[in-house]
């Protein structure tokens, strides 16, 4: 996504006026036009509209519900998503906020810094997820190497506990995906014009006072927004979970999304997977709503 | 002490927690990939020790990858091209659809062209893994299943609303004037959008290239659901299938992994510049 932040100020955004000379469509155009858009909603009607009827139908059967409300695992899920949604996606885009305005920093080496930074988001997220997954094996992972080398003491089963495990899959997201967020910001904080710091300088404000009376107030709205796509895109997110804790120990950190492919394709009850995907529902339709409508104020664009 | 020597004082501090953060930034970005590497360069057997740093490294790993001489990697160069082609195609199938939705919309202007954009929107929030029940259902219905075209479909289908808001955006900023000029020149919508439009958007078109052929390349649950045959697969399914059987040659796993993330590495730090400069930095969904 890009977020292009343009700052809510009518003498530094350029409005952009529609050319007025709006030429009507003449007949040909017409033609060209529905040509032209043809394919898009061809795609959109077969892989999207069709794909999201089917799966209304697939999970409409009440009964497929209680089957899922009597499964013990189902309210463990829920429970790990949330925490999951929470902790690892606020603390993520807090620590990118902070960590964009390291960024800003002048000189050559916080440049180099930069460029190993975005090594985790260049590098393709499965070869990552399945080195973190072995690097955190209590015998023989790297971490617990570590520990026994330095402390000769056996690190702790980081992913043979359940809140470990969970804290393991919360760790290795925020580590995928940090720097996209950071970067996100940094463009955001270069849009904020220097003066404006300057300024709040000669007065004599501390560089706390200039993060919270211009950084914030200016990137609000862009923080919210990065908030309310991180959280949608975490609630979609199989990966992370898939192959970190691969769900264990004992099906104990899986999330929704984990958790329908599960019941889907590995329990093969197509209609109780669905259910569990669309029992998400009612935590992600509000976050499109308060996603639209923030975009809509059109301080950011994506 | 003094006010300027406190203040100077003060400096040599800031600098210091600057240096010390960096330090941190990197050790934290690398340790997973130096694990990686470190366990490429290991042997069977001290996969399974306790030491940190390899002490008799080996290129063997990466030999076994090349030659593709161990079971799970016999068809790596197969998959290396599957992912390739399929990259390439869906990549070429986003630009393609993109370029005509965002020229419909931004540039011939059609009333409904706000039902697009919506349509885009939509997609564009829906979480990707919450389709993958229907549409594996779909595909089975229509006998696509472990068909390389399904993964595809689905591929084009998520990248490209992204492509269309980035084309829009883009687009608004090449005059309309060109357009009317061409127009009164007697040039059809086809030839404005292929002399015009195509030609001033092609810094877009690098970046959202580059964007679709990584999301391609680094998609894994809808080629897991969808392809079975092995020769078939995608790297990323491949690399996962290790972890499906009982004995685990990591040090392999590793070697595969790094030889499939270098493409898309280079990717992203060849295009790092173009992409911040055509669009936003942030111009990618990873």
């Amino acid at each position: 996504m890009a977020v292009t932040s343009t700052i809510d100020n009518p003498a530094l955004a350029p409005t952009q006026k529609r050319s007025a000379s709006w030429a009507r469509l003449t007949g040909s155009d017409r033609l060209w036009a529905l040509a032209f858009a043809m394919p898009y909603m061809a795609v959109f009607l077969a892989f999207v509209i069709y794909p999201i009827g089917y799966g209304l139908w697939l999970g409409s059967d009440p009964g497929t519900y209680r089957q899922l409300f009597s499964d013990p695992v189902y309210p463990s899920a829920v429970l790990n998503t949330l925490i999951y949604l929470l902790v690892a996606v606020n603390l993520k885009l807090f620590l990118a906020i902070l960590l964009s305005g390291f960024f800003m920093r002048k000189g050559w080496w916080t440049k180099g810094v930069l460029l190993i930074f975005i090594l985790p988001w260049a590098v393709p997220a499965i070869p990552s997820y399945i080195s973190i997954h072995w690097m955190l094996n209590s015998q023989w992972g790297l971490v617990n190497n570590v520990i026994w080398t330095l402390l000769q003491t056996d690190g702790p089963p980081w992913l043979d506990n359940a809140s470990l495990a969970l804290g393991s899959v919360i760790y290795a997201h925020i580590w995928k995906w940090l720097p996209f967020w950071t970067i996100i910001f940094l463009a955001g904080r270069m849009a904020i014009p220097p003066e404006l710091y300057e300024a709040g300088k000669v007065d004599g404000a501390s560089s706390l006072d200039l993060f919270v009376h211009i950084t914030v107030p200016l990137l609000g709205g862009l923080y919210l927004v990065c908030t309310l796509l991180s959280t949608i895109w975490a609630l979609g997110d199989f990966n992370a979970v898939r192959f970190i804790s691969g769900g264990g120990p004992a099906l104990s950190t899986h999330v929704l999304a984990t958790l329908g492919i599960r019941n889907a394709f590995e329990i093969g009850n197509p209609a109780l997977g669905m259910a569990t995907v669309l029992s998400a529902l009612p935590l992600l339709i509000p976050l499109v709503i308060l996603l639209m409508r923030q975009l809509k104020k059109g301080q950011v664009q994506l | 002490m003094s006010l300027a020597a406190r203040a100077r004082m003060n400096r040599w501090l800031m600098e210091l927690a600057a240096v010390l953060l960096g330090a941190l930034l990197v050790v934290w970005s690398l340790v997973p990939l130096y694990n990686m590497v470190r366990v490429a360069l290991q042997d069977k057997e001290e996969v399974f020790s306790s030491y940190v740093i390899p002490v008799a490294p080996t290129l063997h790993s990466f030999w076994t990858v090349f030659q593709e001489s161990y079971w799970l990697l016999a068809k790596f160069w197969g998959q290396m091209s599957n992912s390739f082609w399929i990259g390439v195609t869906v990549a070429g199938l986003t630009l393609t659809i993109g370029t005509l939705t965002s020229f419909t919309i931004g540039r011939l202007r059609i009333r409904q062209g706000w039902m697009l954009t919506n349509a885009a929107l939509l997609t564009y929030v829906i979480p990707m893994s919450f389709l993958a029940i229907p549409f594996y259902g779909i595909m089975g219905k229509y006998g696509m299943t472990d068909n390389p075209l399904a993964v595809i479909a689905v591929e084009v289908t998520f990248a490209t609303p992204y492509a269309i808001f980035i084309f829009r955006q883009y687009g608004a900023s090449i005059p309309y004037e060109l357009d009317e000029a061409a127009r009164i020149d007697g040039a059809s919508a086809p030839q404005i959008f292929l002399r015009i439009y195509l030609p001033l958007m092609a810094p877009a078109l690098v970046a959202i290239g580059t964007y679709a052929l990584l999301l391609s390349w680094n998609e894994y649950l809808y080629a897991f659901l969808l392809l079975s045959t092995d020769r078939k697969l995608t790297v990323p399914v491949g690399l996962g299938k290790f972890l499906n059987s009982d004995e685990a040659p990591w040090n392999y796993l590793m070697a595969a992994a790094i030889v499939y993330a270098i493409p898309p590495m280079v990717m992203y730090y060849a295009f790092r510049r173009r992409m911040s400069s055509g669009l936003t930095m942030g111009g990618i969904k990873g």
